[in-house]
Order: C-alpha cells, then sequence, then structure tokens
C-alpha cells in the first residue's frame, strides 16, 4: 500500500511540476482572495487583523477545492480510470497517494498564504509549534476529505459544480477548527480556549477521513 | 490444452441493456481469437468484461482461473487491455507514462528501454509529453506500456486503429511473438481482413451474443452450448 501510496503521490506531484497548473494558477487565486479580502476590510485594519486566521483558513480551503478538483482531472483522460483499475495498485494506496499529493501543494501554499497574512493584515507570528500543528491536522483533513470527495464526483455529470456541494459543508468543521486553533495560538479573536482542543478536533477529523478513505476509495474507483 | 477463457451464458449489463446476452465462449491458451460484429454488437464490452471491468451478473464467467462472478479484482493485474483511449497522462512525457504504469505493474525496469524502441518511441520522442504526441505515437506508447508489463491475456480493442503501415506491421508481429511465448489474445476489430490474418478463430458477435464461432481447438474441453435465449429484467 504505501509503496502504491508513493508511486502515485510522486507521478501526480510529476504532472504538476510539469502543468505549472499550481504555481500559475491555484496559487495566484490563493493570494488573489487574500489580497480581495483586504481591499474589503482595509478600512478597518483592526479587523482585518482579528479575522485573519479564519481569512487565511477560507483562502486555503478555496484553494483546496482547486487542488483536489485538479487530483481528479489528470485521471480524466481516455482510459486512465480502467488503466488504474487494470494496475494493481491497491485502492488504498492510490487514495493516500493522491490525497499525499494534495498535501504537499496545500503546505506549500499555505507557506504561501501564511506569509501574504503577515505582510496585508499585520499579524504578528507566534506559537509557531501550535500554528504548525493546526495546518498538519488541518490540511490531513482537507486533502483526504477532498480526495474521497472528489472521487466520489468524479463520473457525475456536471462534478465540478458537484465537489464544492459535498465537500465544502462537509468540511466546515476543519474551517472552524483550524481558525479557532490558529486564533489561540497568534492571540488573536478573544476567545479563551487552548489551541489543544480544536486540534483534537482535528486530529479525529483526518483520522476518521483517512481511515474512511482507505476503506472506501476501492468501492468508489468501482463505480461508474 | 487448458482454457484462458470461459464463458456460459454469460450476460452483462450497462444500465438496464443487456450488452452481453447470453455470451459463451471458450478461448485456449496461445489462441488468438478475432471477435468481429458491427457497432454496438457488444465487442468492447466482451473486452472489458473479460478484463473483470464490467461484472458479469449472470452465466458463468472465468478467467486465467479466476472466477469473474466472485472476484473479478484478481484477474486485473494479469491481463492487459488496449482500448479506445490510450491510458496516458498529458502532461507526462512518453518515459514517464511508461515508467508509471510500469512500476505499477510490477514490471521491471529493465524492460522499459526494450518497449521503447521496439515502437519507435526511444530518442527524442521519449522526452516528449504525451499531450504532443500524434494518435498513432499515443497507440505506440499504449502499446509499449503492454510490452513492459507482459501480461498473460492481451484484449486489443480496435488495436491497428491509429497506426501506420510500420506500426501496423510491428504489432502484428508482436501478437504472433506474445502468442508464440504462450500468452493468449482477444482482438475486436472492424478490419477483418488484417485482423483475420493474425487471428487462429474468428467469432462474430451480434446483439450481445456470439451468433457464429469457428471450430474450438482440438483438446478442449467442456465446448459450450450454443446461446440460449437469455431475459434480463
Amino acid at each position: 500500500m504505501w509503496r502504491d501510496a508513493l508511486l502515485v503521490a510522486g507521478k501526480d506531484l510529476r504532472i504538476e511540476a510539469r502543468s505549472r497548473v499550481a504555481t500559475n494558477q491555484v496559487a495566484p487565486f490563493a493570494v488573489l482572495v487574500l489580497v480581495l479580502f483586504a481591499f474589503a476590510l482595509d478600512p478597518d485594519r483592526g479587523l482585518l487583523t482579528r479575522a485573519a486566521a479564519g481569512l487565511f483558513w477560507v483562502a486555503v480551503l478555496f484553494s483546496a477545492l482547486l487542488a483536489v478538483q485538479r487530483a481528479q482531472t489528470v485521471e480524466s483522460g481516455e482510459g486512465t480510470g480502467d488503466a488504474l483499475r487494470l494496475s494493481g495498485l491497491d485502492p488504498a494506496g492510490i487514495f493516500l497517494g493522491k490525497a499525499g499529493a494534495v498535501v504537499v501543494q496545500l503546505f506549500a501554499l499555505e507557506l504561501l498564504l501564511g506569509a501574504g497574512v503577515v505582510v496585508l493584515y499585520g499579524v504578528d507570528p507566534a506559537g509557531y509549534a501550535a500554528l504548525g500543528a493546526t495546518a498538519v491536522a488541518a490540511t490531513l483533513g482537507l486533502a483526504a476529505a477532498g480526495t474521497l470527495y472528489g472521487a466520489l464526483a468524479t463520473g457525475s455529470r456536471g462534478r465540478e459544480t458537484l465537489l464544492p456541494l459535498l465537500l465544502l459543508p462537509a468540511v466546515a468543521p476543519v474551517l472552524i477548527a483550524a481558525t479557532r486553533a490558529s486564533e489561540a495560538a497568534l492571540g488573536i479573536g478573544g476567545l479563551d480556549v487552548a489551541p489543544g482542543d480544536w486540534l483534537a478536533l482535528l486530529g479525529v477529523f483526518a483520522v476518521v477521513y483517512v481511515a474512511f478513505g482507505v476503506v472506501a476509495f476501492g468501492p468508489l474507483m468501482e463505480e461508474e | 490444452m487448458d482454457a484462458v477463457v470461459r464463458l456460459r451464458s454469460a450476460v452483462c449489463l450497462l444500465g438496464r441493456f443487456p450488452a452481453l446476452a447470453g455470451v459463451d465462449l471458450v478461448v485456449a491458451r496461445g489462441e488468438t481469437l478475432l471477435v468481429a460484429g458491427a457497432n454496438g454488437a457488444g465487442k468492447t464490452t466482451l473486452l472489458r468484461a473479460l478484463a473483470g471491468l464490467v461484472p458479469v451478473v449472470a452465466g458463468e464467467a472465468s478467467v486465467l482461473g479466476y472466477d469473474l462472478r466472485r472476484d473479478r479484482r484478481g484477474v486485473r493485474c494479469r491481463v492487459g487491455v488496449l482500448g479506445h483511449g490510450p491510458a496516458l497522462y498529458d502532461d507526462l512525457t512518453v518515459a514517464d507514462n511508461l515508467r508509471f504504469w510500469s512500476r505499477a505493474g510490477g514490471a521491471p525496469a529493465a524492460v522499459l528501454s526494450g518497449a521503447l524502441a521496439r515502437f519507435g518511441l526511444d530518442g527524442r520522442l521519449a522526452d516528449v509529453p504525451a499531450a504532443r504526441l500524434s494518435a498513432g505515437q499515443r497507440r505506440r506508447t499504449a502499446l509499449a506500456i503492454l510490452v513492459a508489463r507482459a501480461p498473460e491475456l492481451w484484449l486489443l480493442d480496435e488495436p491497428h486503429a491509429g497506426l501506420d503501415a510500420a506500426g501496423r506491421n510491428v504489432l502484428d508481429d508482436l501478437v504472433r511473438e506474445v502468442t508464440a511465448a504462450g500468452a493468449t489474445v482477444v482482438l475486436a476489430s472492424h478490419e477483418p481482413d488484417r485482423a483475420a490474418a493474425l487471428a487462429s478463430r474468428t467469432v462474430l458477435l451480434a446483439g450481445g451474443r456470439i451468433t457464429e464461432a469457428g471450430p474450438f481447438p482440438a483438446g478442449l474441453v467442456g465446448e459450450p452450448p450454443r446461446a440460449e435465449p437469455v431475459h434480463v429484467a
């Protein structure tokens, strides 16, 4: 399973490196979202700083949609779906590989957006350990849920519009928990809650969706 | 002589439509079987069913010893399918595509260069993204992937389509070579003259049934009866 996961993740990342869709489209889109939030809330710099964590994770969420959509699109070429089923690769490995490639892209994006939040929103970075743990748990959850719902939407008519409808409500807990954990780590937002509580929620979400994806991805691949 | 494929009254549904409506077929190891038939006769569905990609919902179906009614996944890594689509990642190069699919199937790395060279894909062409290939070159790449994976059962759907004269000759030589080595080939084609020259036997598929079948190889036991009417709800 792990060998297959590495093979699929390597293939997906190589495709992204060659096509440059992540760097030329997804990353600029994410930065654009941050900039537009800054334009909309600029007169109230304090509000922008207080809302920075939520705006950051909303930008990550929208970008994750594009990354997941892209990860599914590369498998929609003529015959590639059948070829994957015939390849002998473990479906669980395929799921982990595809989710892993999305994780790598989202981490890179979060670093970029993190710098953007510091520059554009005037946030003072703090609580690096808690922020890092939040990013890891939230990204794993987003990538796992996105890959699972992406496979579910594949083959459906209008899958491009179906995916956001399926995914956004499902990952709302990630948005809420990641925002609160980030606010707690940064000392903004005024909530007196330790980031550990929200981190635990993120961890449970990630574990549940990774486990569910490992089990369910095979049957989903069989759906035509 | 053992049978690689055994179908008895096999039924496959596409939605609620019986694309295969009671197919009886036995294919022996080392045989090259041509499946002829008009558009919509069920040729592609038959090949996909043999690959374990389409469920057989009634009748009996066994491929390479796997009962497709019970386990249609097990057989997949032992068959090779050349379908209508080349199954290539457009952003990866020819060599990258070959490397990925070969590793996925557990093929040794040593066979890759030979597979590329066989179809004239070595040299500069190996580093060209699949998106920039012509239809014939994409077909050659798909064939090179099959060669690297060395399946026991080759399922070729319109294999000559898109290939130039040289490519067709290479393909014909390949089919003869793999069957001589003990592999089995089932091919569907609209070009009976070209394909029949390769085939050791031809069957005609019409309306999801085999309506005409050539003689079965000597020594093959369990020859299937003629198709009986099958009613699918």
